[in-house]
């Protein structure tokens, strides 16, 4: 019994800080994978839930397209019909016309099945109305009309209407001069006489009867 | 020994912050996903529930259908009256 005793516990200092440090790593890896596990299963919960509302979706909107599909046939055999029949009875020029008055610069578009109508000038459909028409027009609001001539904002005025009312009238007016011309002054004693007709108060003429 | 010493050393000052440093970078970005994937979720359960309304559009093209058929019999009868020009 008396051989030779091994020092063993000679580097278990060393042996048992190297321990130390595994252990610290193994405890690192637990906690951080773990909770990289419980982050990923969040994650496909998540995903989960979106693979849901995705399908949901695709079957919601599949039948989308044929339905949209098939109210724009209808609408453009629709637009054909009225725009042939515009051109029919209008005529291209007036149809061109008419339709530029309604929506200012769609001339420019011209009609889907008139090719030549993008060569025609628009005539002004909003010439024939009057100028009172036009100043109607410029009041309301959004008026087609009002849309492309007379170009400015709307006059209409909710607090100041009087404002909006005077600015119709001409520039002479809107400089407050202190004598405008007077109004022409009529009736026996009017320094304008003006040359009497003598049929007025005289009988009727009859003619000859045959 | 000395070896000893200098590998627990190597270990501890080296590995071990390597390690929870590379770790903990996984982490975060696993968590960072966690958000984003319950945004998206909430999104299209949204974008669902939007849809709902689609089903009026098979109300809507029949209307349109029978608005189309009515113009056309307008305009049918605006052919008859109206002399061309």
């Amino acid at each position: 019994m008396g051989g030779y005793v091994t020092p063993v516990l000679a580097f278990a200092p060393a042996a048992g800080v190297m321990l130390l440090a595994v252990l610290l790593i193994v405890l690192a890896l637990v906690y951080y994978l773990v909770s990289v596990i419980v982050a990923l299963w969040k994650i496909t919960k998540g995903l989960d839930e979106v693979i849901v509302g995705v399908g949901e979706i695709i079957a919601k909107s599949a039948p989308v397209n044929d339905i949209v599909t098939t109210i724009n046939a209808h609408l453009d055999a629709g637009v054909d019909a009225l725009e042939g029949l515009l051109v029919k009875k209008a005529g291209m020029e007036d149809a061109v016309g008419l339709v530029d008055g309604m929506y200012p610069g769609a001339a420019a578009a011209g009609f889907r099945n008139f090719p030549e109508s993008n060569s025609v000038t628009p005539p002004r459909i909003g010439e024939v109305y009057t100028r009172g028409t036009l100043t109607l027009a410029r009041l309301g609001r959004e008026a087609p009309v009002a849309a492309a001539s007379p170009k400015g904002p709307v006059l209409r005025h909710v607090e100041a209407g009087s404002l909006a009312a005077r600015e119709l009238y001409p520039e002479r007016r809107q400089s407050r001069p202190k004598s405008l011309s007077r109004s022409p002054v009529i009736g026996t004693d009017s320094p304008e006489q003006y040359e009497q007709r003598d049929d007025i108060g005289a009988p009727r003429k009859r003619m000859p009867t045959p | 020994m000395i070896l000893w010493w200098i590998g627990d050393a190597v270990l501890l000052l080296v590995v071990v912050p390597v390690v929870v440093y590379l770790l903990r970078g996984v982490l975060n970005a696993a968590k960072s996903i966690v958000p984003s994937v319950q945004a998206i979720a909430t999104v299209a359960a949204a974008g669902s529930k939007d849809l709902d309304a689609g089903a009026l559009l098979v109300r809507t093209q029949e209307q349109s259908i029978e608005t189309i058929a009515g113009v056309a019999n307008y305009g049918g009868s605006l052919d008859v009256i109206l002399d061309d020009a």
